[in-house]
C-alpha cells in the first residue's frame, strides 16, 4: 500500500508538499504520547496520531517514519508543515478520528508495526 | 495538429511538482541567466521573411527575438512563418509578421519566474534581458527543463560526494585514536526547536557511513536526551557526541535541578513534567526508558541541586570500523 492508496482510504488532505506519494508503508502505528512512538514503532511505518506540534515531525524522523496522519481534522502549526516538508516526511490531515483510520486501514491490509515490549510495566500501578 | 507543439514543452503539473521537491527548489535557487541560451539568432525588423525561414530551418530554431537598438521590440516564431507562407510573402519585412511588445525576463530572476510567464502569457519562449533592458539571451520551457536536470545531477553528485569524503573520514587520518567529537548547546524550554540537535546527529551519522539502524537508534536516543534537557533543566545543557571508529559515545550535561531520585527516574511511566509538557506529547515517564533500550550501556550520574550527566554509548559492529586494522 502506497501513500496515495492511504490518502483514499481515509479521505484524507495531503497538507505537506515535498512528498513521494508512491513509497510504500510496511505498517501502521497510532499514538499521542511521542516516547510510546519512540519506544515501540518500527522503521518505515504510518505515524497516526491527534499530536500535531513539531515534535511530532522530529518524532517521526527520529524513528524512520514513512509517513505521517493528523486524526479529528487538525491544523498543525505552521512550524509543523515547514519542519515536515523540510524533513519530506508526507503529512495527511483527515476529519476522522483515530479509531476509525486505524480500523480502515487495518481492514485494508495494512499490519500493526508497534513492537511489544515484553518488560514493559507502565509504572502505574505503583 | 497542435499535439506536435505541446509535446514540445515539458508541462510541469500540480501533481509532478509534489514529487519533485529538489526540482522545486533549483526553480528558485538557479538564476535565468544559468539556463537561458546565450548565443542566439536575432533578426532586425527591416530583415526579410526569408532570412527567418533559413535561418529557422538551418539552426532548427521555431522563434527569434527581433531587435532594434539593442532592445527587444518584438518575436519572430515558427507560427508567423507559417502565415507568411501561407500568405506566399516571404519577401516581406520581419516587423510584418512579429508579434510585437513581448513579454521579458530578467536573466537575474530566478527559473521559477520564468515558469510562471510561460503559464500565464502562454508562450513558448521569452527574450532574456539584463537590468538595463538589453537583450542577453533567450529562454525556453526546453532550456528550464535541462538546466534543471543539469542541477538535479549535479546537486545528487555533491551530496554523494559529502557522504563519500565524511565516510572515509576515518581512513584517511592516522592517529593511535582518532575521534570526532560534535557539541550542540541546549535551551532550556524551547520546545520549536526541540530535537533539531539530535536531528542534526543523525544526519551527521548518516554521512559518516553508519547504517540505518545504528543512527536511527543513537537518533532516538539523542532526542529523549535532548527533550529531557528542554523539559527539565535550569538552564539547558549540553549534548556531546563523540565518533569513533568502534563507538558512539553521546553525554548529556546540565548543571541543574538534579535528580532526587535515580531510582525512581528510570521507573517506566515515572514522571515529574508538568501538565503543559504531556499535551506535548513527553513526560510519559518513558525518556530514560527509551534510552536504555536504544543504547548497549548508559551511565547516569545526578546530584539534587548540583546537575545530571547522562552517558549513553552504542558499539559499531567490527566491519565498520575495519579501516584500522593491519
Amino acid at each position: 500500500m502506497n501513500i496515495s492508496d492511504i490518502i483514499v482510504l481515509i479521505d484524507g488532505t495531503l497538507i505537506s508538499t515535498s512528498t513521494n506519494l508512491k513509497r510504500e508503508v510496511k505498517g501502521g502505528f497510532g499514538a499521542d504520547l511521542m516516547s510510546d512512538v519512540l519506544a515501540t514503532i518500527q522503521p518505515e511505518a504510518l505515524l497516526i496520531t491527534g499530536l500535531c506540534n513539531p515534535q511530532v515531525v522530529r518524532t517521526a524522523q527520529m524513528a524512520d517514519v514513512a509517513a505521517i496522519i493528523l486524526v479529528r481534522g487538525k491544523i498543525p502549526p505552521k512550524e509543523t508543515i515547514t519542519l515536515a516538508n523540510q524533513e519530506n516526511i508526507p503529512f495527511i490531515s483527515t476529519n476522522h478520528g483515530m479509531y476509525e483510520v486505524c480500523g480502515r486501514l487495518f481492514k485494508a491490509g495494512l499490519p500493526s508495526l508497534e513492537q511489544q515490549i515484553l518488560d514493559g510495566s507502565c509504572g502505574c500501578e505503583g | 495538429m497542435t499535439s506536435q507543439t505541446s509535446s514540445q514543452g515539458i508541462r510541469i503539473t500540480d501533481s509532478v511538482a509534489e514529487n519533485i521537491t529538489r526540482v522545486e527548489e533549483l526553480a528558485y535557487e538557479l538564476k535565468v541567466e544559468e539556463v537561458m541560451t546565450a548565443q542566439l539568432k536575432i533578426f532586425s525588423p527591416d530583415d526579410q521573411m526569408n532570412d527567418v525561414y533559413e535561418t529557422f530551418r538551418d539552426a532548427r530554431i521555431s522563434g527569434a527575438p527581433v531587435v532594434e537598438n539593442n532592445i527587444v521590440i518584438g518575436v519572430i516564431s515558427m507560427e508567423d512563418l507559417m502565415k507568411c507562407l501561407k500568405s506566399v510573402d516571404l519577401e516581406a519585412p520581419v516587423s510584418k509578421y512579429m508579434s510585437r511588445l513581448p513579454v521579458t525576463v530578467r536573466g537575474s530572476e530566478p527559473v521559477v519566474e520564468a515558469l510562471k510567464l510561460f503559464v500565464t502569457t502562454k508562450h513558448g519562449r521569452l527574450p532574456v534581458v539584463n537590468d538595463q533592458g538589453e537583450l542577453i539571451g533567450i529562454i525556453t520551457k526546453g532550456d528550464v527543463t535541462s538546466g534543471l536536470l543539469r542541477a538535479l545531477q549535479r546537486s545528487y553528485q555533491e551530496e554523494e560526494l559529502r557522504r563519500y569524503r565524511a565516510s572515509h573520514l576515518f581512513e584517511d587520518i592516522n592517529s593511535d585514536r582518532t575521534s570526532l567529537i560534535l557539541r550542540y548547546h541546549i535551551k532550556p524550554r524551547d520546545f520549536t526547536h526541540g530535537g533539531t540537535a539530535s536531528s542534526n546527529i543523525k544526519r551527521a551519522l548518516l554521512r559518516l557511513g553508519a547504517n540505518q539502524i545504528i543512527a536511527r537508534r543513537c537518533g532516538i536516543a539523542a532526542y529523549e536526551a535532548e527533550m529531557n534537557l528542554i523539559i527539565h533543566s535550569n538552564h539547558g545543557g549540553v549534548i556531546r557526541v563523540e565518533i569513533e571508529p568502534h563507538q558512539i559515545t553521546m553525554r548529556a550535561t546540565d548543571d541543574g535541578p538534579g535528580i532526587k531520585d535515580i531510582k525512581l527516574a528510570m521507573k517506566p511511566g515515572y514522571s515529574t513534567a508538568s501538565e503543559e509538557i504531556r499535551e506535548l506529547g513527553f513526560g510519559a515517564g518513558m525518556g530514560l526508558v527509551n534510552i536504555s533500550r536504544c543504547v548497549d550501556s548508559m551511565k547516569l550520574d545526578s546530584t539534587w541541586g548540583k546537575g545530571t550527566v547522562l552517558e549513553m554509548r552504542i558499539n559499531l559492529p567490527a566491519s565498520q570500523s575495519g579501516s584500522d586494522s593491519p
